[in-house]
């Protein structure tokens, strides 16, 4: 095989062993962060025994998961019952592989984008999938199966009533996601996500939500829209206590539960990625190109990685601040908000946006 | 020849998900085995270009109407299904008219046989703004039409499924 054939496969799995590290890692401290918040919020302390400020609190949870007796219930669907929490994660980690972090970094003179599924033209720019965007959707709607499967297969009430419940929650949303994001797609000409971030440059004002398109309705259509999508409060009746006992990973425990847990925040984390990249201006730097560049090319490649985790990181506290703030929706206000307010919501924003780039266009 | 093997590899794909929706007893094995056609379809229309067509294939087939599918089952508890006596006459006429159909689709095929393999992957790629230039503007009056029929479907799906008050 050729030197650049070897040299795209060693980056591509250099790459993929980094950004499953980092993803699970970060899944574990997200519920370290989410204890530790919600616990302040409730005025009190949250993990403090296991290591430093309870750091070490994954650790010793990974390690119970890993080490609790896997119980499968008799009269289960044994293929799908395995296979639902497969899918789920599997789901969840697809879509981060799509995410761009950054542009081209060059290390041992080898440029590749920091990007799983980008690949750097023959000028060294970072070339990216042409239907980023779409694909994110189409797999966020195949990761329905995963939540519909287990229900089903654990035949067991509770957990088919909270596994349809969820299912119907996420179709439902899943088209209010979609139509939000059209106001960027045509304020950008291009589903690719690079592209869309490319559009955003030049600091803060120049970002989708402000001057660059005022998409503030689009925005926070897609935040409520996305918290439905991942389950999250005010949206998730279908996994409450009080309701269901646990919906529909009822019946599952130790490492398949671990799965769908560590599912739900990696979509957590997807969300994030994509509110930065369509709305936040990705991993452009809000002041522009105010700040003198400093350090080496190796700095200056991974300074748009840092504002980029930085933007995430606030998506992520505003998800456990307001997990930490609000009740949940019943299941008929939650249906009816999704159908007939944020769907014909996003609508009129289409048609807003796409006037308005009309008239201003003359 | 990479064309060529994924382009056997997921056709085989779409035939065993397509003979195994068949032979199967349990619906819900049924409807999995739908989604990985729907899939496999998706990866072809992929390697003709088409790839605003081959992401909505996933999102709205296997994704949606799929979903839908499988809501039946659960919602329905459809157990397996049993063994039942079949009629001789759909035996004896169905078995030579399926055969003849197919006949008759291999030789309208194979008369083709020149152009096999002429589009690989690459030569075409559709981009999702010539599409849409193609949809709103040459093929305007169809789209609109079938957005009326489309929204005739729903209507007739909520009369339907009205509670009778």
């Amino acid at each position: 095989m050729q030197n650049d054939v070897i040299a795209f496969l060693i980056a591509a799995i250099v790459k993929i062993a980094l950004m499953l590290f980092i993803i699970l890692t970060a899944c574990a401290y997200i519920v370290w962060l989410e204890r530790k918040v919600i616990g302040h919020i409730q005025n009190r302390w949250g993990p403090t025994r296991v290591g430093p400020f309870g750091l070490l609190q994954p650790a010793a949870d990974g390690l119970k998961f890993i080490l609790k007796e896997d119980v499968i219930p008799d009269n289960v669907y044994r293929t799908l019952y395995v296979a639902a929490p497969i899918i789920s994660l599997a789901v969840s980690l697809v879509s981060i592989c799509i995410i761009p972090f950054g542009d081209s970094i060059t290390v041992f003179g080898y440029t590749t984008p920091l990007q799983i599924t980008g690949i750097a033209n023959s000028s060294g720019m970072a070339v990216d999938i042409n239907i980023g965007l779409l694909i994110i959707l189409a797999v966020t709607s195949v990761g329905v199966y995963g939540i519909a499967l287990a229900g089903w297969s654990s035949n067991s009430k509770y957990a088919l009533l909270g596994s349809l419940r969820a299912s119907a929650q996420l179709m439902s949303y899943e088209l209010a996601l979609g139509l939000s994001l059209v106001g960027v797609l045509m304020l950008s000409g291009s589903l690719s996500l690079r592209q869309i971030v490319e559009h955003q440059q030049g600091g803060l004002w120049h970002w989708n939500l402000f001057n660059g398109g005022w998409q503030i309705v689009a925005f926070f259509i897609y935040l409520m829209a996305a918290y439905a999508e991942t389950n999250r409060i005010p949206f998730d009746l279908p996994e409450a206590e009080t309701e269901l006992v646990a919906g529909y990973h009822t019946e599952y425990s130790s490492m398949k539960f671990a799965m769908f847990f560590v599912a739900e925040y990696a979509n957590m984390v997807t969300v994030g990625c994509l509110a930065t990249l369509l709305f936040f201006g990705g991993w452009n730097s809000p002041f522009g190109d105010l700040l003198p560049a400093f350090g080496g090319p190796l700095v200056q490649a991974l300074i748009p990685v840092l504002w980029f985790a930085l933007k995430v990181f606030f998506f992520i506290f505003l998800y456990i601040w307001i997990r930490g703030t609000l009740p949940r929706f019943r299941y008929d206000q939650l249906m009816s908000f999704g159908w007939k307010f944020l769907l014909p919501l996003a609508i009129a924003n289409i048609v807003i946006t796409g006037f308005a780039m009309a008239l201003l266009h003359q | 020849m990479l064309h060529y093997i994924l382009f056997f590899l997921f056709a085989a794909i779409a035939l065993g998900g397509a003979l195994n929706l068949l032979f199967q007893r349990h619906p819900i094995n049924s409807a999995l085995s739908l989604i990985l056609v729907m899939m496999s379809l998706a990866v072809l229309y992929l390697l003709l270009g088409a790839e605003f067509v081959a992401a909505v294939q996933i999102l709205v087939y296997a994704g949606a109407i799929m979903v839908l599918f499988v809501f039946v089952i659960m919602l329905l508890n459809a157990g397996e299904e049993e063994r039942s006596r079949t009629s001789r006459v759909a035996y004896l006429a169905g078995v030579p008219g399926a055969l003849a159909v197919l006949g008759l689709l291999l030789y309208s095929v194979f008369a083709h046989n020149s152009n096999f393999g002429s589009v690989q992957l690459g030569t075409y790629l559709v981009s999702t703004g010539a599409l849409g230039g193609l949809l709103f503007r040459d093929f305007l009056l169809p789209f609109e039409i079938t957005s009326v029929l489309i929204l005739i479907a729903i209507m007739g799906a909520v009369v339907l499924g009205r509670r009778d008050s």
